[in-house]
C-alpha cells in the first residue's frame, strides 16, 4: 500500500504542475516504466474563451458611435434659420460693458465684424477683451452682464451676412 | 470643513468624490470638457462649469481655466483626483497663492517625494532598503566586479541612456560579468551613442507590493495596510489585492513602518502610496512615493473599512484624523479589476463607441465604483477606464469566487471590454495560488 501512496501522491504533483502550466500532456519515462497523464481538454489560455451571460454580438457598433467627440447629449442638426452663436473660450465673468458706468460694447441690432469687441470676460483679475469672429447683426444678447460664465457657454446670437 | 469644494477630474474619480463631499455637507461643483457634457455623473454634482474642449490641455490639464473655474464657483478647496494636475506641484504651488485649498500634500512634499532621486536618497535616509545599485557610472570591469560581488548576482547591467531594453545585459557570475559589460556598453554606444552603464542588482520574479498611508497636519501618520499589485500588462495594474497573500505579519509590520517613516521624514500631508519591490526571499525595497490618491484605495477601504476620500477632505481642511494606528484593524480580503474599453484579443486596443446595454452586478461582497451607465459614450480623449469592480469577502478564495461571479454578471455592449482577461486571469491555477510575480500576465497570456 506504501507503494501505491506513493505513486498517488507523485501523480498528485505531476496533475499540479500540469495545471499551473497549463500542460495538456505529459509523459515520463524511468527505465521501462512509463507514465503518461493527458488532460481530457487542452485549454489554451485565452481572453475572450469564456462565455459570458448574455453574450454580446462582437463586431456591432451602433451608427454615430464612432464619432463621440460631439459630447454626451448630441445637438440635432444645425438649421438653415439658427442665428451663429458667439461662445465664451474663457472660464470667468462676463461684462458687457468696458467699465461700470460706460455703454455695453455691443446691443441688440449691433453690427459686428470679426474684430468687434463683442464684451470683457474676467479671468483671474485678468480682462480679457473678446472679439466677435464673424460679421453680421446682433440678435440676442443672452448672458447677463456680471454673471459667471463656463467654456462654450452662449453669450450672443448674431444673424450672420 | 469647506462648504464647497472643485473637482478638477473626471469620470469615476469624480463621482467618488462628489459622494464624499456630500456624506460630510460639502457641495460639489464639478468641472468638465465638452466630452464629458451631458455626463449623467454631472447631475450629481450641485454645479458643474464647462472649463474647455475636449483636449486635456484646454481642459483638465489647463491650470489658468481651473482656477478660474474656482474663481467663478466661489469654491474653497481643489480635489485633483489622480493624473492630470494632481502630482503637479506648481499647481499645488498657485492653488496656494490664490487662497484656495489643494486636496493633497503640501507643494515642498510633493516635489521632494515626486522626485526619484530625493526619494531615494530620503528613503536610505531612514534606514529603508533599496534596490541595491552601483549608485553611479561603472567605469570599468574590474570595479564593476567589485561592486557586483558586493550587491550579490544576478546583475544587470544598464546603459545609463538606455530604454526600451537596449545595452541591457544579465550576469550571473564573474565570468558572464566580464563578457556582459562589454557587450551592454558596446550595444549602449551604439544604440544611444554614450556607452556608459551602471548596476542594479537583478529582482527575480519581483512582486509590486506597496502600502497606502494618510497623513494628517498634527504629524499624525497612518498607514492602511498593503495592496498586491503585481497583476499588471505593460506595467499597467490590471487587478489589485489587500492583503498581500505572500508576505508574514511580520513583514507587513516592517513594510508598513518603512512606509511610514518615509513620508513621516518629508513632513508630508494628506494621502500617498508607498511603492516597494518584493522578491522570492521577501524582501522589499523601495521604488517611489505616489504623492496623490490612487485608483485602487478602494482596495484599501474596503480591508480597513475607512473612507480614504473623506479622510482627505478632513486633513485637508485641518481636521485631525482622531485615530491611532491601533484603530486600523485589517480584516478580510479585497480584489479589484479594473475594467477598461480595451479589446483583449486585440492587443488591448482601446473600444471608444457607445455602451447601448450596461448591467452591473450586484450582491454581497460587490461594490462598483464606475461613472459610466447605458447609453454612456467613451470618449477617445481620455484613458480607457470604466469602471472599478471590487469583491470583499472574508477569505481569498471567496473574495476569488465573487469576483468572478461579478465578472461573469457584468454586461457591457457592444464595445469590447477587458472582462475575459480578467476571469481568465482569475481562473489560472498560479493566480489562485498566488505565485505570481510583475511579469505573470506577459508570460502566460
Amino acid at each position: 500500500m506504501a507503494q501505491w501512496d506513493e505513486q498517488f501522491s507523485k501523480l498528485k504533483q505531476i496533475i499540479e504542475m500540469m495545471k499551473d502550466h497549463n500542460l495538456a500532456e505529459i509523459t515520463i519515462k524511468q527505465g521501462e516504466e512509463e507514465l503518461c497523464v493527458k488532460k481530457a481538454q487542452p485549454v489554451q489560455p485565452q481572453f475572450t474563451a469564456v462565455p459570458m451571460f448574455g453574450a454580446g454580438m462582437p463586431g456591432m457598433m451602433l451608427p454615430g458611435a464612432a464619432a463621440p467627440a460631439a459630447g454626451q447629449g448630441q445637438e440635432a442638426a444645425p438649421q438653415e434659420a439658427k442665428p451663429a452663436e458667439i461662445k465664451s473660450p474663457l472660464v470667468g465673468t462676463f461684462y458687457a460693458q468696458p467699465s461700470p458706468d460706460s455703454e455695453p460694447f455691443v446691443e441688440l441690432g449691433s453690427r459686428v465684424e470679426p474684430e468687434t469687441v463683442v464684451c470683457v470676460i474676467e479671468a483671474m483679475k485678468v480682462m480679457n477683451e473678446i472679439k466677435a469672429e464673424m460679421s453680421g447683426v446682433i440678435v440676442d444678447v443672452v448672458t447677463a452682464s456680471g454673471s459667471a460664465v463656463e467654456y462654450g457657454q452662449v453669450l450672443f446670437k448674431v444673424r450672420p451676412d | 470643513m469647506f462648504s464647497r469644494v472643485l473637482i478638477a477630474n473626471r469620470g469615476e474619480i469624480a463621482l467618488r468624490v462628489i459622494r464624499a463631499c456630500h456624506e460630510l455637507g460639502i457641495e460639489a461643483v464639478a468641472g468638465f470638457s465638452e466630452a464629458d457634457r451631458g455626463a449623467a455623473y454631472l447631475d450629481m454634482a450641485d454645479e458643474a462649469i464647462c472649463i474647455g474642449p475636449a483636449v486635456p490641455a484646454e481642459s483638465y490639464l489647463n491650470i489658468p481655466r481651473i482656477m478660474s473655474a474656482a474663481e467663478v464657483s466661489n469654491v474653497d478647496a481643489i480635489h485633483p483626483g489622480y493624473g492630470f494636475l494632481a502630482e503637479n506641484e506648481n499647481f499645488a504651488q498657485i492653488c496656494r497663492e490664490c487662497g484656495i485649498i489643494f486636496i493633497g500634500p503640501p507643494p515642498e512634499a510633493m516635489r521632494l517625494l515626486g522626485d526619484k532621486v530625493e526619494a531615494r536618497k530620503l528613503a536610505k535616509k531612514v534606514g529603508v532598503d533599496l534596490v541595491p545599485g552601483s549608485d553611479g557610472v561603472v567605469e570599468d570591469v574590474e570595479q564593476g566586479l567589485k561592486i557586483a560581488g558586493e550587491i550579490g548576482y544576478p546583475v544587470m547591467i544598464k546603459a545609463v541612456a538606455g530604454g526600451g531594453g537596449r545595452g541591457m545585459r544579465v550576469a550571473h557570475n564573474d565570468m558572464s560579468f566580464r563578457s556582459g559589460f562589454a557587450s551592454a556598453r558596446a550595444e549602449a554606444l551604439a544604440a544611444f551613442g554614450e556607452g556608459a552603464v551602471y548596476l542594479e542588482k537583478l529582482i527575480i520574479e519581483p512582486r509590486h507590493v506597496e502600502v497606502q498611508v494618510m497623513a494628517d497636519g498634527s504629524g499624525n501618520v497612518l498607514h492602511f495596510y498593503e495592496r498586491d499589485c503585481s497583476i499588471q500588462r505593460r506595467h499597467q495594474k490590471m487587478i489589485e489585492e489587500s492583503p498581500c497573500p505572500v508576505i508574514s505579519e511580520k513583514v507587513r509590520q516592517e513594510l508598513c513602518a518603512s512606509a511610514i517613516r518615509i513620508i513621516k521624514q518629508a513632513n508630508y500631508v494628506n494621502a500617498a502610496t508607498v511603492e516597494f519591490l518584493l522578491d522570492k526571499d521577501r524582501h522589499f525595497y523601495f521604488i517611489e512615493v505616489n504623492t496623490r490618491i490612487q485608483v485602487e484605495h478602494p482596495v484599501s477601504e474596503m480591508v480597513t473599512g475607512r473612507d480614504l476620500i473623506k479622510m482627505q477632505l478632513q486633513v485637508a481642511a485641518g481636521e485631525n484624523l482622531e485615530l491611532t494606528q491601533k484603530d486600523i484593524k485589517h480584516r478580510g480580503v479585497a480584489i479589484e479589476c479594473r475594467i477598461n474599453a480595451e479589446d483583449p484579443a486585440n492587443n488591448f486596443s482601446p473600444c471608444p463607441g457607445t455602451i447601448t446595454r450596461y448591467i452591473p452586478p450586484g450582491g454581497p461582497g460587490v461594490r462598483v465604483d464606475t461613472h459610466v451607465y447605458q447609453g454612456w459614450t467613451v470618449s477617445p480623449s481620455y484613458d480607457s477606464m470604466l469602471c472599478k469592480l471590487i469583491a470583499y469577502q472574508p477569505t481569498r478564495d471567496e473574495a476569488i469566487a465573487t469576483m468572478k461571479r461579478a465578472l461573469s454578471e457584468f454586461v457591457i455592449e457592444p464595445i469590447k471590454t477587458t472582462i475575459p482577461a480578467s476571469l481568465s486571469i482569475l481562473s489560472h491555477n498560479l493566480f489562485v495560488k498566488s505565485k505570481i510575480d510583475t511579469e505573470f500576465v506577459e508570460r502566460n497570456f
